[in-house]
Parts: structure tokens; C-alpha cells; sequence
């Protein structure tokens, strides 16, 4: 029977990462969100791991509504059995959306997705900027920009107001979420949508709090960074699920 | 746990609640991911205990659950192959060894993101809590097995199980994909963006390169899995009929029009087939690893080891169809299916090679987690090997409602992947704690369950060939099974052994956590980096230095050398030899 602890031939290994030719130590860099630490390259290093973070999250998501999508596609051709006449047939009936009121609120997220765009910048500038607002003496002039952030909070909250919209003017001509497949297919749509775009108008509403809780300017960027990639891809998201509803109702 | 020196650049955190319970580090993480499994994992071989003792004595009363009905031996099915497959095989890989070596491997201080690795551990606490709940609520566990296939899953009437028991299941299961989404949005970012000075994609150990296959899998396949879950709860709980069509339960026409079951087994298997690598992936990274380790030999052609990983992983997403040759598919389709399935041989046989050429002629040191390893590649042998009889339609037509199937799937992705777990325990528990294994208390643990499992699941096999059926109830009093049941009940003997021994691994484990003697920071003589830094590793790994890395993970037996393990962070040995 072998010993449990085989004899080693340097006893002290820790010692083998400072030796080995090359100073082993950078600090610093790396420390994930947990706050603190580093210099501006850490922030740079940070910013490049929240939007790889995010592009990976949002994989997730496109698989999700790859999913809905396929189901959809796949119930569509199904035909249903009718207990009256005992045939097969089609059980799809076209779902009739409130098309303007829905443009309406694809207009209004469209814009939403500009002022956050527009915030995106507004904070990266503000960055870029702050080593020289730092040196004393030195006024950048206009301090209070425009409130792009709130704006876009604003718009997203009326995009979902008129989605709620949608729903009622569906409930008022009696297309429930059981009515049919068509019918289940566009709440199911229209809801995991609004709560995706809710999770993004929380995230902004932390942003533009962050301001508050006196974090650094990078730190804000960094948040408002990925939700403003987030919102885009919202946006994005919302005009395929639109357009997958016109063409496949 | 002995932490004496914890000297390095941001602070630990400071009591017991930040330090065990909401703790940040991914090591703490990692252990209670494997503390999860550990627990869920015992629940789940109590439920086979039930089923095995039922089946040969159909009349027993048992502890706990006193005599089984018919509809329990189906909860007794459900609940033992969602919590095995989700809670253990999931789990202790992944989220347990992963989240523990993955960012020491390559040199990091911590994940990519470490709140949210937090929220992944303790969303999948929530998760398992209710998928425990189900057991306690009226009409108990659901009935319809961890495929959860409607109708039986998508109505509440069809049986006492499928109420709020089925509820709580499909809820449980859709955080669990939420919690695996978060894991794996870190397990990707960490990889990527972490790795230390040197540590190139093809310098990172095997098991990093399986954690980060399996991350890829997971984020592909749960969000797939959490879309048919949410379209499952609303035809169950608000009337829509995405999966139940015009069905007739208990006497009563329900309410559901023109839905396809066969949407759902497409949906559900397009993450379930992915899901079976996820469960032995990791089981890969780590016999990889551990047999070059213990042969003191490279790993036989690490490139072919990492496209072999990546085309599983890749092939995995196409061979969903294989599970519905059943299903009335087309023949073509099947076809298609069934060759794809087949191809999959190829990247699995080109892994077996390699294993078998890194211990060639090596100096094998034979110390339980190798041992482990070396069962593993045993089994994905053996389990391999009835896949290509299972991947043609015509035989899995006959077979798949057999005992054959139970014994294939617990071979490859089961056992399998529980003795990779195992060969982890055993090799990375003196880093995790500081303290090392008792060996021959190892050593007969191994044995018991190596024998064990090949004496319940081998004889599986010829019990479906003979026309066994699977998710039976009872069959004691069936005339064409009589001659099986002394086979059956040999099985269940089998088990009962098999069983009872894991307690010498239990009470070897936490014996060794209080009272093992004290581990050397490299008691293997490796060379990966978790074994350049101190037994545990401080809070931030290296001790406030971050390694640079100069060599491959494999580099044993090198001409030349003084000793025969060059550690990653050892002075390039040659120009030449880096990749």
C-alpha cells in the first residue's frame, strides 16, 4: 500500500513562484466587481469584461427566443383533430394585433434606444474629459448636459405602458391567452419581451442613481456601458419579434 | 480549515456570513456547490434504494415511505433522475470542482464576476429547495420522469403527483436554468478574459478547457430548456395548448385543442442531449488530467484531446432526434439522426486512444484518484459501447423501453461521471482542505464501487435483451419475467452493497476535513497552478502575486530535466515547446 503523501524532491514549492527566471508579480488588475483597486487601466480592463459578460448573457436570450421561435414555426403547421367531424384542420387563426398602436410603441422604443446611445456617449466623453476637469482652474463649460439617461428611463417606460396598451385593446376584442395558438404565441412573446426591457429599465435606473452614491465616473460608465449595449439589443429584439408576429400570425 | 497566512492585496472578508454564507470567493462557492451535491446526491440513491427494494420485493413496507404504490414508484423514478441529473451531475462538476479550480488553473484571483456567482449558488439552493418541496405537498412528487413528457406533465388531473407537485418541479427546474445561465456566463468570461501571463488557450489545463466546453453547452442548452419550461407552466396553469392536444383524462375532455407532445420531447431534447455532456465533460477534463499526472507521462496528444472535446460538444447539438426514434419520426429524419449519432464515435474513440496512450508504458503511481480515473475511462467504455446499438433506430425500436437503456445511460453519463467526481474529491481535496485522504480507506471504496456498479448495471443490459421493461411498478407476477427475477433481485443485493459502501467514503472525507494528516502545498507532484500556491489557497489564490505561465500543463518525464515534473510557471524548458 503506497503512502498517502508521496516525497517531494523540492519541499517547498510557494517559493517556486518568485523564483524561475521572471519577477512573477503584477498586481492590481482583475479583481472582477469588486470595486476598488487600480488605476484606469483597470477600468478599461473592467469595461472589456462587463461587455463580454453581456454579449455572453446575451446568447442566453437569443437561445431563449430561438426556442419560442421554433415552437411557434412548429405549432403553426400542426393540424389539430375536431371532435365534431372528426377531421384533421388547421387550428391557427390570425391573431388581428392593434398594428398602429404596436408601431407606435416600436417608434417609441426606436427613440429610446437614440437617447441611450446618446447617454453612452455623454458618459464616455465625460471620461475621456475627467483627467482634464481634475486640473484646478480648468471650466469645461456647460457642466449639465442633457438628462439623456432619464429621457431613455422615460420612453422605455412608455414603450411598456403601451404594450400594456396592447393587451387591453387584445382583452377588449377577446383574444385571451388560452383564445389560441396564435393568441398564446403573442402575449408569451409580447410578456417575456416586457419583462427583458424591465429588467433593462431597472438597470438604468441604477445607473443614474450610481451618480449618487458618488462612484467614480468610470464606474458609472462601465454600468451604463452594458445596459446601453442591453437596451440596443432590446430594441433589436423587439423589431424581430414585431416582424415575427406580422409575418407569421 | 487552516488559513494562517493571509497576507495579499484586498482584504478577506470578515465574519462568518461573508466568509461561509453570501461569500464572494469562488472557492467557498465551489464547496458549496460540492456540499449541494454531496447532500442531493445521497437523497438520490435513498429513491433508487426504494425503487431496487420494490421491484424484488413489490410487497415490502419501507422506512419512510412505508408500501409504494404504483403511482409513488413513478415519483420514487422522477425525483431520482431530476435530482441526480440537475443536482448532482450538474452540480458537483460544474458548479463544485469548476468554480473552485477553474479560476486557479489559470492563475486568476477569483471569477470573472463574483457576485453573481454567488447568486448562481444560492438561486440553485432555491432550486433545490423546491424541488425537495415537491415531496411534501398533496399528492406528492410528480409521476411524469425527469423528461417530464406531456400530456401527463402539461394537465393537472392526469395523476396524484402532477398537481402542485409537478408545478414546484417545472418551477424548480426553470431557476435552475436560470442559476446554470449565470454560471456559465461566468465560467466563459472568467476563461477568456482572466488567464494569467502566458497561459495561452492551448497552455490551460484539460479540465479547464472541459469546464469551458461545458460552460458553452450549458448556456446554449438551458435557455432552450427554460423556453419550453415557461411554454409547459402555461398550458398547465392558464389553459394554452402549446404541447396538450384534444386529450381525454379520467373521463373528461379537457379543454386543450391541437398541441403536440412531440414539440415538447423536441424542445426538451435539444437541451437533454446537450445535458448528458455537461454531466461527463468535466468527468473528462479530470481523467485527462489525472492520468498524466499519475503516469508521469504528457497527455497523449492534447490537441486531439481539445478538438475531441470541442466536436462532442459541437455534434451533441445535432443528435436530439436519437431520444425520439420512437416518436413516429420520419425514417429519413431518423436516418439522419442515427449517423450523426454515430459520428459521435469517432471523437469519443480518439479520447479513449488517447488515454490509453498517455498510460502507456508510463510509471503509474496508483493512488485512489487515479484509480478513479482510470474506472472512469472503464465505464465510458463500457457504457460507450451500447451507444452505436441504441443509435439505430431499428435496434433502439425493440430496446428502448428495456432495461437496456437504464443500463447504457447509467454506465456513460451516471457512474461515469460520479467516478470523475470521485477521482476529483480524492485528488483535489488535499488543496481544498489542507488535509489529505485516508489512501486504503480510498482504495476499498474504489474497489466496492467499481465491482458495484458493474455488478447493478452490466447485468442491465441482458435483462432488456430479455425483455425487461423499464418504469414498471411491478413485474413480479408477470409469467415471461420469472426467470429474471433472480438476476433483478442479485441487482438489488448489488446495490444495497454498493450503497452502504459510500459511507466509507462519507466518513473518509469528513474524517480526513477534521483529523487527516496535513497536505504539502504539492502532495502529486504536478504541475498545473493550483499546486504552486499554499494548501487551501489564500483568499486572492497566489498570495497577492499573479503567476506567469511558461510551459505546457503536461510537461512529465522531460528529458533532460532534474525532476520529472515541470511545473506551468518553471522556466520555459524550450523555445520550441511552446505552443
Amino acid at each position: 500500500m503506497a503512502t498517502v503523501t508521496p516525497n517531494l524532491a523540492v519541499k517547498d514549492p510557494r517559493t517556486r513562484d518568485t523564483g524561475g527566471g521572471s519577477p512573477p508579480s503584477y498586481g492590481g488588475g482583475g479583481n472582477g466587481d469588486r470595486g476598488g483597486g487600480g488605476g484606469a487601466s483597470d477600468y478599461g480592463e473592467r469595461l472589456r469584461r462587463a461587455r463580454l459578460g453581456l454579449v455572453i448573457a446575451l446568447t442566453a436570450v437569443v437561445m431563449m427566443f430561438v426556442g419560442f421561435t421554433s415552437a411557434l414555426l412548429v405549432r403553426k403547421g400542426l393540424p389539430s383533430l375536431d371532435p365534431q367531424t372528426n377531421t384533421y384542420s388547421r387550428d391557427w387563426v390570425p391573431i388581428e394585433l392593434p398594428w398602429v398602436l404596436l408601431a407606435v410603441n416600436t417608434v417609441v422604443l426606436l427613440a429610446s434606444s437614440v437617447t441611450m446611445e446618446c447617454a453612452r456617449r455623454d458618459i464616455a466623453r465625460q471620461v475621456a474629459l475627467a483627467p482634464v476637469k481634475s486640473i484646478p482652474g480648468i471650466s469645461l463649460g456647460d457642466e449639465k448636459g442633457f438628462p439623456w439617461l432619464g429621457s431613455t428611463v422615460v420612453l422605455g417606460l412608455g414603450f411598456l405602458a403601451g404594450q400594456f396598451l396592447v393587451w387591453r385593446v387584445l382583452h377588449e376584442h377577446h383574444f385571451f391567452v388560452y383564445s389560441g395558438p396564435s393568441s398564446s404565441f403573442a402575449y408569451l412573446l409580447l410578456a417575456t419581451h416586457a419583462v427583458h426591457l424591465t429588467g433593462g429599465v431597472i438597470a438604468l435606473t441604477y445607473a443614474g442613481t450610481t451618480s449618487l452614491l458618488h462612484r467614480p465616473v468610470e464606474a458609472r460608465r462601465i454600468v451604463i456601458d452594458v445596459s446601453a449595449w442591453y437596451w440596443h439589443f432590446m430594441a433589436f429584439l423587439w423589431v424581430y419579434i414585431f416582424a415575427l408576429l406580422r409575418i407569421a400570425r | 480549515m487552516a488559513t494562517s497566512e493571509i497576507a495579499h492585496a484586498h482584504a478577506a472578508p470578515q465574519g462568518f456570513i461573508r466568509k461561509y454564507i453570501f461569500s464572494l470567493d469562488h472557492k467557498v462557492i465551489g464547496l458549496q456547490y460540492f456540499f449541494l451535491a454531496l447532500t442531493a446526491v445521497w437523497v438520490g440513491m435513498i429513491l433508487s434504494l426504494f425503487m431496487r427494494i420494490h421491484m424484488v420485493w413489490p410487497s415490502a413496507d419501507l422506512p419512510l415511505v412505508g408500501h409504494i404504490q404504483p403511482e409513488a414508484y413513478l415519483s420514487l423514478v422522477t425525483m431520482h433522475g431530476t435530482i441526480m441529473v440537475f443536482f448532482v451531475l450538474t452540480t458537483a462538476p460544474q458548479g463544485g470542482f469548476g468554480n473552485y479550480f477553474l479560476p486557479i488553473q489559470i492563475g486568476a484571483p477569483d471569477m470573472a464576476f463574483p457576485v453573481l456567482n454567488m447568486l448562481s449558488f444560492w438561486t440553485t439552493f432555491v432550486a433545490f429547495m423546491i424541488m425537495i418541496a415537491a415531496f411534501f405537498v398533496t399528492g406528492g412528487a410528480p409521476l411524469h420522469g425527469w423528461t417530464g413528457y406531456p400530456p401527463l406533465s402539461a394537465v393537472q388531473s392526469t395523476g396524484p403527483g402532477e398537481g402542485l407537485g409537478a408545478d414546484l418541479w417545472i418551477t424548480s427546474i426553470a431557476i435552475f436554468c436560470a442559476a446554470s445561465l449565470m454560471g456559465a456566463l461566468n465560467f466563459i468570461t472568467t476563461t477568456l478574459d482572466l488567464r494569467a501571463k502566458g497561459m495561452s488557450m492551448m497552455r490551460m489545463p484539460l479540465t479547464v478547457w472541459s469546464w469551458f466546453i461545458t460552460a458553452i453547452l450549458g448556456l446554449l442548452a438551458f435557455g432552450v430548456l427554460l423556453s419550453a419550461g415557461i411554454l409547459l407552466l402555461m398550458d398547465r396553469n392558464l389553459g394554452t395548448s402549446f404541447y396538450v392536444p384534444l386529450v381525454v383524462v379520467s373521463g373528461q375532455l379537457m379543454g386543450h385543442r391541437g398541441g403536440s407532445p412531440l414539440l415538447w420531447q423536441h424542445l426538451f431534447w435539444f437541451f437533454g442531449h446537450p445535458e448528458v455532456y455537461i454531466a461527463i465533460v468535466p468527468g473528462m477534463g479530470v481523467a485527462s488530467q489525472l492520468l498524466s499526472t499519475f503516469s508521469r507521462k504528457p497527455i497523449f496528444g492534447y490537441k486531439a484531446m481539445v478538438y475531441a472535446m470541442l466536436s462532442i460538444g459541437f455534434l451533441g447539438f445535432m443528435v436530439w432526434g436519437h431520444h425520439m426514434f420512437m416518436s413516429g419520426m420520419s425514417p429519413y429524419s431518423a436516418f439522419a439522426f442515427s449517423i450523426l449519432t454515430m459520428s459521435i464515435g469517432v471523437p469519443s474513440a480518439i479520447k479513449t486512444f488517447n488515454w490509453l496512450g498517455t498510460i502507456w508504458r508510463g510509471r503509474v503511481r496508483f493512488y485512489t484518484p487515479m484509480l478513479f480515473a482510470v474506472g472512469f475511462v472503464s465505464l465510458f467504455v463500457s457504457g460507450g459501447l451500447s451507444g452505436p446499438f441504441l443509435a439505430q433506430p431499428t435496434l433502439d425500436i425493440p430496446l428502448h423501453d428495456t432495461a437496456f437503456v437504464v443500463g447504457h445511460f447509467h454506465l456513460i453519463m451516471g457512474v461515469a461521471a460520479i467516478f470523475g467526481i470521485f477521482a476529483a474529491t480524492y485528488y483535489w481535496f488535499p488543496k481544498m482542505f489542507g488535509r489529505t485522504m485516508n489512501e486504503p480507506l480510498g482504495k476499498i471504496h474504489f474497489w466496492f464501487t467499481f465491482i458495484g456498479t458493474y455488478s447493478i448495471f452490466m447485468p442491465m443490459h441482458y435483462l432488456g435483451m430479455a425483455g425487461q421493461p423499464r418504469r414498471y411498478s411491478q413485474f413480479t407476477e408477470v409469467a415471461y419475467l420469472q426467470h429474471l427475477i433472480p438476476l433483478n433481485r442479485f441487482i438489488t443485493y448489488a446495490a444495497i452493497v454498493t450503497i452502504s459502501a459510500q459511507l466509507i467514503f462519507v466518513i473518509n472525507l469528513f474524517w480526513s476535513l477534521l483529523k487527516g494528516p496535513k497536505a504539502s502545498d504539492n502532495p502529486w507532484e504536478a504541475t498545473t497552478l493550483e499546486w504552486i500556491t499554499a494548501s487551501p489557497p489564500p483568499h486572492d489564490n497566489f498570495g497577492g502575486h499573479t503567476p506567469v505561465v511558461h510551459n505546457g500543463p503536461y510537461e512529465y518525464g522531460v528529458p533532460g530535466a532534474a525532476r520529472d515534473y515541470i511545473l506551468q510557471t518553471d522556466p520555459a524548458i524550450a523555445p520550441s515547446s511552446a505552443h
